[in-house]
């Protein structure tokens, strides 16, 4: 096995490129270490590290807000300023490079009242009351001003908006009277993710954050990728909230509400309640669901393995038509369950689109069903079902109501929710979530494996996949070769990743799949390349390697996500998301997968089941592609005038 | 228009094309020592010393350096590079080749504001026939392995483009807004490349220098401001212009040049500079003093001092570039407190508390435009407070 990884090159511009602080590398070439006194205490860091690691490796706090942990360098806010002595004015701690012994004061009184100062004057421009609020509580701002004892408005307090609210977006709504200009936003989507729909416009006091001639988000070439809502500081960017729709379908007794929860919001909801990152809350979140009102929750992980079977069985068709017809096969295939990633592509590389799997999305897919299968088999009109989504995306809002989302007659997904707007549910309906008594999934779906659990981290969907792949084409358990059935090298943060895993014997085809091959002899002895990534930026990366016939065209399958960190540092989770936090929920996720018995999506006796009482002419058959199976738009970046 | 009055100017003595034939006889260090020892400091401004900044960048290693032009002339009442570029480029473009030399540039930029466009087809003449002269491209004036190209870039009317840094990135195609520094243009300038930013007038004054020498220079002026200076004198006095007249003259003797003995008020350094009432009319014009970048804006008897203070916040509520929060969202409170002074209705208390405002602004601002912005406007609440305070609707 091989593994590798594609540098990512720098593309920040120069202007947001600050000194973020030197990797270890960095600092050790820049030569060790500098003893820096903080408040007269002495610190040793390494050289070019910022003032602001600095004092706090010292322990000091220093307030900032432009400043993100996933972020490059802004030092706009001017919140963090410090004095450093010698310098005759305040240096924000955020961007000041420590390359010599530095004597920091980090609570004069210019440093005071310069600090009280930003806060005063965003104040005086942040329109809007806290208690009327989605971020009250979880507020920037608003927790700047309490530190800072903030008891009146010195500077004013703008109470007359002075921009529409852009609600035009099924995924974000733009409240710009509540931006403080910390771009962070402008930031994520032009650094992080390489979208660029945001960004400063005019100048002075009439700067403000907007897109393409000031177009209503839904009509550039926003991804829906949500990320800039989880580091917005205020409520000036946030997730379209359907909560009211869903209590009112909830309230409706002609309307028979289901929910399909996916793996990241279990991972991440406890965040909402006070609970440490990474504390798993699913049987809890259960039983809320249903006191909260729904009459059945069901877990996406089953629809996760029958996307593993179905975008398998792609994957192995496309392979065949390449190895032994001869024929155009549009390799890689890209993996198609994240709907920024799809939008992505759609707009950037739309030429690509045969490469993306048809298969639907694990939400998309379990929404078809609910109103045809389950329908059937709950004796329900599929018109007085509501299907409900809790997903940890706010892009998945979007994809919800693609028009070609109707395969069941009506609309397949009724509603997404977000991991936020389900705390705020569960607070409102009165549930103390951590406490709850734990329940399991309701039937017919309740089974579920690990690998539909694992979807919710980058590099998940492919570690599925290739259990599966390996077992369907091996004959042989697929622990033969991965301990546990870990597929170690592919898990991680590293933004890209590549491993090839040699198929070195090759067994019968397995019953379900035998309608499509007749055997796999063409397979063995053949080199399987896989990629995996996260954030749209890296998809870039890999969409240009690709396209300059790097070693990714040579890729058999790609996994994308569109969030940095895979689903479960979607747009629609708990704020904040820092590394660490991404880290932690991880861990919650792999340890889950880790817990259940099966852990192989074709093992999985629902799967199983469906593939004989109703989906009988098996994976990508023709009531799968009706059913399961989609089509993409050529987007492109052209924004109508 | 009133016909603006100009002094004689030392550049009118220089033969284009013989300082840097001159430099180019001398070592690299050599250029440097010489720009080092005349004393010469930045004329855009901030004064900080050619010679250093040379220095710095000849330091450093890169393969690529950038030697830029100031041009984007945008401080309210300057009007003196306007005269370089008009009439004394070759004096200019020889600096710039000469400074090009010195820290082993390949390629210089000007960046030339947008409003002289109408310049920029003579400034081209210029270089097309320096060009012919063997003045630029490969080995220059016969130098071996010197080998210097210039091209002129437009700026587009943003005040904030004269910052050095947000000059670059207004070069490199993004919004035109200052950078952090550290790390500085001399280490990490257009492109990553080291790169030093002078004034259009800073680097004609190397070129005298390296033709007449540091000690013609240096024997000019005062021991913290070597040497001569063009000022842009304007509003009101009888004969506004362009100066050339030595650092270290006091604000009386250059008003007495222009025939503005009866002025209440001079405003030295534009929009960012201070405002300096009759009585401190002895104050000296130098870097250790009443500092300028060349503006200089006389103020008649009858003029009004919050009318003043309203016309220059009005500016930079308008020109600051709007990403750091004490500029962006100071000027506009600052402005709104003078429109409160001009009704008699700002409280004593609530000036207090903006004149504590003006030193955050001052103290921690991003770049030097933001920390200078609230200059005038403390200037003149601090001068003329008899005059500004106390006013009633009525006296408007």
């Amino acid at each position: 096995m091989a593994i590798e990884t594609l540098d990512r090159e720098e593309r920040i511009p120069r202007s947001l490129r600050g000194p973020a602080g030197p990797n270890d590398r960095e600092a050790e070439a820049l030569g060790g270490r500098i003893t820096v006194q903080v408040d007269g205490k002495p610190v040793a860091v390494p050289t070019g590290a910022t003032i602001l690691q600095a004092c706090r490796q010292a322990g000091v706090r220093i307030p900032t807000l432009c400043y993100h942990d996933d972020l490059c360098i802004a030092g706009v806010c001017r919140v963090c300023v410090v004095e450093v002595e010698g310098m005759r004015t305040l240096q924000a701690a955020c961007a000041f490079p420590v390359h010599q012994p530095l004597k920091i004061w980090t609570h004069t009184r210019k440093v005071r009242q310069a600090r009280r100062h930003v806060i005063d004057l965003l104040l005086s421009n942040h329109v809007g009351e806290c208690y009327a609020c989605m971020r009250n509580n979880n507020c920037e701002l608003q927790a700047l001003a309490k530190e800072y004892g903030v008891d009146e408005f010195i500077f004013g307090h703008r109470s007359q908006p002075r921009y529409p609210i852009d609600r035009s977006s099924h995924a974000v709504v733009r409240e710009m009277d509540k931006c403080v200009l910390c771009r962070r936003c402008v930031r994520t989507c032009i650094d992080l993710q390489e979208v660029g729909v945001l960004e400063a416009m005019e100048r002075g006091d009439h700067t403000h954050i907007s897109t393409f001639q000031n177009k209503p988000l839904a009509e550039v070439i926003c991804i829906n990728c949500g990320q800039c809502t989880n580091r917005c500081p205020t409520g000036a960017l946030r997730a379209n909230d359907t909560t009211d729709e869903v209590w009112a379908a909830i309230d409706d007794p002609e309307k028979h509400v289901v929910i399909q929860t996916a793996p990241s919001p279990r991972a991440g909801i406890g965040e909402c309640f006070g609970l440490p990152p990474g504390t798993p809350m699913t049987f809890q979140m259960n039983t809320a669901l249903r006191y909260c009102g729904f009459d059945r929750v069901f877990d996406t992980n089953f629809a996760a393995d029958l996307t593993i079977i179905e975008e398998g069985t792609e994957l192995l068709r496309r392979l065949h038509r390449a190895l032994v017809e001869k024929e155009a096969a549009a390799l890689p295939q890209f993996t198609s369950c994240s709907p920024g990633w799809v939008k992505f592509l759609e707009h950037f590389y739309p030429e690509y689109i045969p490469n993306l799997s048809t298969a639907k999305s694990p939400q998309q897919m379990f929404g078809a069903l609910i109103k045809t299968h389950y329908a059937q088999r709950a004796k329900l009109d599929p018109r007085n079902i509501v299907s409900v989504a809790l997903m940890p995306c706010s892009a998945k809002k979007f994809e919800c109501n693609r028009p070609e989302m109707n395969a069941s007659g009506y609309k397949d997904v009724d509603f997404g929710l977000t991991t936020r707007e389900l705390a705020k549910m569960i607070s409102e309906a009165g549930v103390d979530l951590p406490n709850m008594p734990k329940s399991d999934f309701d039937d017919p779906f309740g089974t579920a494996t690990g690998s539909g659990v694992i979807f919710g981290a980058t590099g998940g969907v492919m570690e599925s996949a290739l259990r599966c792949v390996l077992e369907l084409v091996t004959g042989q358990h697929v622990e033969k070769f991965y301990e546990h059935a870990d597929i170690v090298p592919l898990r991680g943060f590293e933004g890209v990743r590549y491993v090839e895993i040699p198929i070195t014997h090759v067994g019968p085809v397995p019953e379900l799949i035998r309608h499509l091959f007749s055997d796999w002899d063409w397979l063995k002895g053949a080199t399987l390349k896989v990629g995996v990534c996260h954030g749209t930026a890296n998809a870039r990366r890999v969409m240009e390697n690709i396209k300059a016939g790097g070693k990714f065209s040579e890729c058999h399958f790609i996994e994308f996500m569109a969030c940095p960190g895979g689903c479960l540092g979607g747009g629609g989770q708990p704020i904040p998301t820092t590394p660490a936090i991404r880290a932690a929920r991880a861990r919650a996720i792999y340890a889950e997968d880790s817990a259940y018995e099966v852990r192989k999506s074709h093992e999985n006796p629902a799967i199983v089941r469906i593939y004989n009482d109703f989906l009988t002419d098996g994976p990508c058959g023709h009531k799968s592609h009706a059913l399961l199976h989609t089509h993409y738009v050529a987007r492109g970046k052209y924004i109508a005038g | 228009m009133k016909a603006t009055h100009r002094s004689p100017l030392t550049f009118e003595k220089i033969k284009p094309g013989e300082p840097l034939q001159k430099a180019l006889r001398m070592s690299r260090a050599d250029v440097i020592a010489q720009v080092t020892a005349s004393g010469l400091k930045g004329r855009g401004g901030a004064g900080f010393p050619a010679g250093v900044k040379w220095n710095l960048a000849a330091a450093a290693q890169a393969p690529r350096k950038y030697v830029i032009c100031n041009a984007d002339e945008g401080e309210p009442g300057t009007f003196k590079d306007r005269v370089i570029l008009m009439d004394f480029a070759d004096v200019m473009f020889d600096g710039m080749t000469i400074a090009a030399y010195a820290i082993g540039a390949c390629e210089g930029l000007v960046y030339l504001r947008g409003e002289y466009a109408y310049l920029r087809a003579g400034l081209e003449e210029t270089l097309a026939r320096r060009r012919a002269a063997g003045w630029l491209g490969a080995n220059v004036c016969g130098k071996v392995g010197f080998n210097f190209e210039v091209r002129i870039c437009m700026g587009a009317g943003a005040y904030v483009c004269g910052e050095e840094t947000a000059l670059i990135e207004s070069l490199e195609g993004n919004r035109g807004e200052p950078r952090n520094r550290p790390p500085f243009p001399v280490e990490m300038g257009l492109g990553g490349a080291p790169t030093i930013v002078n004034n259009v007038e800073t680097l004609a004054w190397a070129a005298c220098i390296l033709d007449w020498g540091a000690e013609w220079f240096r024997n000019i002026g005062t021991p913290r401001s070597a040497g001569l200076k063009l000022f842009s004198v304007s509003g009101d006095c009888q004969r506004p212009g362009v100066y050339e007249l030595p650092l270290g003259i006091t604000v009386a003797e250059l008003l007495k040049h222009v025939g503005g003995q009866d002025a209440k008020a001079v405003q030295i350094g534009g929009a960012s500079g201070h405002c300096v009432p009759r009585s401190a009319f002895h104050r000296t014009i130098a870097f250790e003093d009443a500092s300028t970048g060349g503006s200089v804006i006389v103020f008649g008897p009858q003029r009004d001092m919050l009318l003043v203070a309203r016309s220059f916040l009005e500016f930079f509520t308008d020109e600051s570039c709007g990403q750091c929060v004490p500029c962006r969202d100071g000027n506009p409170k600052l402005l709104e407190g003078v429109r409160l002074l001009e009704r008699g209705k700002c409280p004593a208390g609530y000036l207090r508390e903006l004149c504590k405002l003006a030193e955050t602004m001052q103290l921690a601002s991003k770049c030097g435009l933001g920390q200078s912005s609230p200059n005038a406007f403390l200037s003149i609440v601090n001068h003329f407070s008899d005059e500004i305070m106390g006013r009633t609707p009525a006296m408007n």
